[in-house]
């Protein structure tokens, strides 16, 4: 029985690590690009939820999860070209626009659902999944790690991409330049605006289909409010990581273990109040600043807008 | 005057517009409920009453937004501060109503609450002095924290078991902030005016409140000036949460006499754009409360009625917040034309 | 050595005019830039230099004139169309990214899809440092080079595409006197391989030192220039007569009178007591290292009441820590300070501040004052919570409104009013600001940090009379600066600043500058 009860548990953690961990991985992957080049992306969160909204509506009319990312990807740069319009063009403040752009899609998909799903609520069939031969067959760790959507797989390939991209290719040396010295870049001949634009277009793609995962995969439906400041989380992780994706990964699995607690105490049989294990990945969230907040970096230019010629 | 007072006026109107546009876009017609809107929340007797009582907290917790925002500090926290506060007061107000006299439970519950906030605002308090860490980020981690942690006190120790929803006891009506006249409003409008009017008074007219703005506006003149920074930092966040804590403790010793499990009004960030079209003026933000709060008061009734939710007033927010950016943004570009 | 006439320019400026709000920057500016030719582009602060190189550099668009590039009529659209068309910029701010290697700066501006060929750099980067005659590691993060070096990398990249024109804006503000001359070196090799250079400076020697033609600009204007057979038959006195003959004809005398003292001559000094007891004395002083910061290491001086010490060295030599140091800023970790014959005390600025020492910052924007605040306020900065501008903590407007007219008045200060915001004024009414708000009767200490930088001619010479001024009323005075010829005309002993020590201390006498030249090299006192 005993044995049942913990085989159980981990199966249930570390299912639920994954589904909780995903979101927060690809928007805390997205907030690194954005923070690398010297935007800070107050607006996740809205981007997030947005993506949910999006990416769930997609999903339940076309019936096709990929659809449903998609759409999630594209909500969310939707919000993120507003950020692109007000703050990189025009430079206005990231922060209250960052605010805005958060609540306003809080309103927003409330509003959305409130009008199309309020009465039904409906969900999504079942997540369709790729399993990874061999490495499914796996007891406890098989189902939880090799029995997913194939979306999954792809965000831990992604992790590898992107620092890849950071260390190899022109377009990482431009974005830790956009942030670290944006009149440097300037003057290399690369369009510091347009970098940033496209940083934070990427931050809201992936901080989009982050979302529609959230709906999709992790709820099967849309709660309005639904990521809880899941982005706010993203930003802590991309702060801690040092621009280096792999310990996003890190952070991301390490939050979604704490987050998934929760429903794994109570496969488990043991029965804490949610609020409590609610408690547990912000509560971790201002142990690890206190412990590691001396550690965290952000770029120079962080915040500041970038205009030819002023300095 | 007139340009200071078009800068409030334009972004509310084409807020209200663009917001129009949306509940058009949604089958609704806005002029509709806008006019349902002020019906009820202002020109009806008990909608006025209502729109009020629910500046009293709004005020409280602009006048912690006003110290925060002209000492150079984004305490986005005030919502956890002010729940917690509030679990504070409604925990505390029905045990002592039994020893104490009801003025004197009102007046320990307020300290205790401003106390409670106050501590719940050390953490990002430190984080910033210590590390320099963005406070964006620590005070809204440390509402999310706060919504969760006020639930289990209520969930748990201080718990009613008399009642079969989640509450903590009740206190009598009779004990409760005591009425103006011969209305509902009870006196926390008075506390949070009061509150408003000496935050600005403090702000403006003495060496404390400029040397607050100094650190503000340049936190390294300020340390050049001589000024501590890391103290008067502290003594913002103290500030700042503690008007909020007052806010919440006013709300359950004037309204509820209890607090719910899951009750979360999220007043916090809602008022962050009234504090900055009034550009941090405790007058302005007087009068733009009040308007917030017939929105409100209106809203909560046109949810019921119109089958608008209340969700519009946070559109709302985001495209006031997002409009006042645009105006302060031309403003500035004119002004650059105009220097030259 | 230099190019024979009749071979067309390299790049031709033709009639070149910007407006900018307010001010005409240049006003119908034609100039020719010979390759094999050290250009020396001549002006003082506001002459419109920085306007044209940023013209060349695609930065900024002329409004009318247009440029020609070996022959060919072209608009310069963008930095990057300047670096395709082979002009490379060196600016006066380094450009480079602190937390990028040398070679991963060098890299920076390629098509953003495509992975970096570190080798292909790596080999261009040897081909150049040879070709300069410098040896730098390219592995390192660019943050942590000497300034020194960090230009030679800006060189490096300014060249990098096949440079054809190499424009120098004021490259040597930042350098050691050694530092300079190892410029001329590296511009001398270019343009012996052809390369038009164009070397900007304010400063008249440097540019008859190195300039191989002379062009002086003047509010906007081209006003004059000498050719490159009358410059080498011209002495180094004939050439700077005329020069100034260019640049200050009919403009305020006293002005150029100043130029010319900082080629000649220097103002006798008021002699003060020096057998008397230090106003100010350190002795052995240590600060707290942080990152990116250089701290003090040790440092001992006194400085009698009356005595003006100079304070040289290449920025970032710890110059920053030791006045925030002495102005109650920043605590020591150890040694000792003295005010007026009295342990000064772990106290903070107010403290020090009660014991008459002031402190004038040289970042007057970024820390001396507060931009979005009034002159009023910013008068009493200072001062917040002291009587008679605040009772029981109750701030006295009328008073500190009153106050600020005086001040005003007394002082200069060209502001509309009290009222305007500070970040309005011009950075000589700041400078006069904070000289007025500094300098009172009350001061026995007063530390000026960088005092002229960045003011035109005018503001600078008012700036210095008023050191001299109240270092004769008895106040003993620290001038820290970079200018090493602003030292030698002011203070009766110079220090010399490196890498956190004060290497030696020189008595300004006949030889002083070229032993203070060595020492700011981190060479020992001998």
């Amino acid at each position: 029985m005993g044995g049942l009860l913990t085989e159980t548990f981990i199966a249930s953690l570390l299912f639920g690590a994954v589904t909780v961990g995903i979101p927060l991985l690809l928007a805390g992957l997205g907030e690194q690009i954005s923070e690398k080049a010297g935007v800070l992306n107050i607006g996740i969160e809205g981007m997030m939820l947005m993506g949910a909204y999006g990416g769930f509506v997609a999903a339940y009319y076309s019936e096709s999860f990929w659809l449903g990312f998609l759409a999630g990807g594209v909500s969310g740069m939707a919000v993120a070209a507003l950020m692109v319009l007000f703050c990189v063009l025009l430079g206005m403040n990231q922060i209250v626009i960052g605010i805005a752009l958060t609540i306003g899609a809080e309103g927003l998909t409330a509003l959305l659902h409130h009008f199309q799903f309020s009465r039904s609520y409906p969900r999504l069939s079942e997540v369709p999944t790729l399993d990874i031969a061999g490495l499914s067959d796996i007891p406890v760790i098989g189902p939880a790690l090799f029995e997913r959507h194939p979306l999954v797989y792809l965000a831990i390939v992604l992790v590898v991409a992107i620092a890849w991209l950071f260390r190899r290719s022109h377009i990482g040396l431009n974005l830790q330049a956009a942030g670290d010295h944006p009149a440097a870049l300037d003057a290399a001949g690369i369009d510091v605006k347009l970098t940033r634009s496209l940083a934070v277009l990427a931050t809201g793609l992936l901080a989009g289909i982050g979302g529609a995962f959230m709906a999709d995969v992790g709820a099967g439906l849309f709660v309005p409010f639904m990521t809880h400041g899941a982005g706010f989380i993203a930003i802590v992780l991309a702060m801690l990581a040092r621009g280096k994706p792999l310990w996003v990964l890190l952070g991301a699995a390490l939050f979604g273990a704490s987050l998934a607690l929760t429903t794994a105490l109570q496969v488990a049989g043991l029965n804490i109040p949610t609020d409590i294990v609610q408690m547990l990945p912000f509560a971790m969230v201002i142990v690890v600043l206190v412990l590691f907040a001396r550690h965290s970096y952000l770029p120079p230019a962080l915040g500041l807008p970038y205009h030819r010629g002023e300095r | 005057m007139i340009f200071s007072t078009l800068r409030v006026v334009v972004p509310i109107v084409l807020a209200l517009v663009a917001g129009g546009l949306i509940l058009l876009a949604l089958g609704k017609d806005p002029l509709a409920y806008y006019d349902f809107v002020v019906q009820r929340g202002l020109l009806s007797w008990s909608g006025l009453q209502q729109t009020i009582i629910r500046s009293a907290p709004l005020l409280l917790i602009a006048a912690g937004l006003i110290v925060a925002f002209r000492a150079g500090i984004w305490n986005l926290g005030v919502d956890g501060q002010f729940l917690l506060a509030a679990v504070a007061s409604a925990a505390l107000a029905p045990l002592l109503i039994a020893a104490l006299p009801s003025w004197l439970t009102i007046v320990i519950c307020c300290a205790v609450s401003v106390l409670v906030a106050m501590s719940w605002s050390l953490v990002p308090a430190f984080l910033k002095t210590q590390y320099g860490l963005n406070e964006i980020i620590t005070t809204l981690m440390m509402t999310f924290l706060g919504i969760s942690f006020a639930n289990v006190l209520i969930k748990l120790p201080f718990n009613d078991p008399d009642n079969t929803v989640p509450q903590t006891m009740t206190l009598p009506v009779a004990d409760r902030l005591g009425r103006l006249f011969d209305t509902t409003i009870h006196g926390g409008i008075i506390i949070a005016l009061v509150a408003v009017l000496i935050t600005h008074f403090v702000m403006t007219r003495t060496a404390f409140g400029l040397r607050l703005q100094i650190v503000g506006a340049n936190p390294r003149a300020a340390k050049h000036a001589g000024l501590n920074v890391g103290r008067l930092t502290y003594a913002t966040f103290a500030l700042s949460a503690g008007l909020a804590g007052l806010g919440g403790a006013v709300e359950i010793l004037g309204v509820w006499g209890t607090m719910r499990a899951d009750w979360n009004p999220a007043y916090g960030l809602l008022v962050v754009p009234l504090v900055f079209l009034a550009r941090f003026n405790g007058i302005a933000v007087i009068a733009l409360t009040l308007f917030f709060a017939i929105l409100m008061i209106g809203g909560e009734s046109a949810s019921r009625r119109l089958g608008v939710p209340n969700f519009y007033v946070l559109v709302l927010v985001a495209l006031l917040l997002i409009f006042l950016a645009l105006v302060e943004y031309l403003d500035h570009l004119s002004r650059r034309r105009k220097k030259a | 050595m230099t190019p024979a006439a009749g071979r067309a320019p390299a790049v031709a400026l033709r009639g070149i005019t910007k407006r900018f709000p307010g001010v005409l920057a240049n006003d119908a500016i034609s100039l020719a830039l010979h390759g094999g030719e050290v250009h020396a582009l001549l002006g003082e602060n506001g002459a419109g230099k920085s306007t044209l190189i940023g013209i060349l550099a695609g930065m900024l668009q002329p409004d009318e004139g247009h440029i020609e590039i070996a022959g060919a009529r072209v608009r310069i659209n963008s930095p990057h169309h300047s670096l395709r068309l082979r002009i490379g910029t060196v600016f006066q701010h380094v450009l480079l990214v602190n937390s990028l290697t040398v070679i991963e700066n060098l890299m920076l501006g390629g098509a953003w899809w495509r992975r970096h060929d570190r080798r292909a750099a790596l080999g261009r980067f040897g081909e150049i440092s040879q070709l300069l005659g410098v040896d730098i590691d390219p592995h390192v993060p660019a943050g942590r080079l000497s300034l020194g070096q960090q230009q030679q990398v800006e060189i490096i990249r300014a060249l990098w595409h096949g440079g054809n024109v190499l424009v120098l804006d004021e490259p040597t503000s930042m350098l050691t006197p050694q530092g300079v001359e190892e410029l001329g070196g590296v511009m001398r090799r270019l343009a012996e391989e052809g390369v038009a250079i164009v070397f900007v400076t304010h400063k008249l020697r440097e540019a008859y030192a190195f300039g191989d033609r002379i062009s002086v600009l003047r509010r906007g204007r081209l006003v004059g220039g000498i050719a490159p057979e009358r410059l080498r038959a011209m002495g180094e006195e004939e050439a700077t007569n005329e020069i100034i003959r260019l640049m200050f004809e009919d403009s305020d005398g006293a002005d150029a009178k100043t130029l010319v003292r900082e080629g000649h001559g220097r103002r006798a000094r008021a002699e003060f007591d020096r057998s008397g007891p230090a106003a100010i004395g350190l002795e052995n002083v240590v600060t707290a290292a942080a990152p990116g910061e250089c701290a003090l290491g040790g440092v001992s001086f006194s400085v009698r009441p009356g005595e003006v010490f100079g304070i040289a060295g290449v920025d970032g030599n710890g110059q920053k820590h030791l006045a925030e140091l002495l102005a109650g800023q920043r605590p020591a970790l150890s040694g000792t300070i003295e005010v007026g014959g009295q342990p000064a005390g772990p106290g903070g600025v107010a403290a020090r501040r009660r014991l008459g020492v002031r402190y004038i910052s040289d970042e007057r924007l970024g820390e001396a004052t507060v931009a979005g605040h009034s002159v009023a306020t910013n008068l009493v900065l200072k001062e917040i919570g002291a009587p008679p501008y605040w009772r029981d903590g109750m701030t006295q407007w009328r008073r500190i409104f009153s106050h600020a007219r005086h001040v005003i008045e007394e002082h200069d200060i060209r502001t509309p009013s009290e009222h305007t915001l500070l970040g309005r004024l011009s950075g000589g009414n700041i400078q006069k600001l904070l000289l007025a708000r500094e300098i009172s009767t009350d001061a026995s200490v007063v530390i000026f940090n960088k005092p002229t930088h960045g003011l035109d001619l005018h503001n600078t010479r008012l700036a210095r009379q008023r050191i001299v001024k109240s270092a004769e009323s008895g106040i003993a005075t620290i001038v820290i600066s970079t200018e090493l010829d602003e030292l030698l005309e002011l203070c009766h002993r110079i220090g010399v600043m490196f890498a956190g020590e004060l290497r030696g201390i020189v008595d300004n006498q006949a030889g002083a500058e070229a032993r203070i030249g060595r020492l700011m090299t981190g060479a020992k006192a001998a």
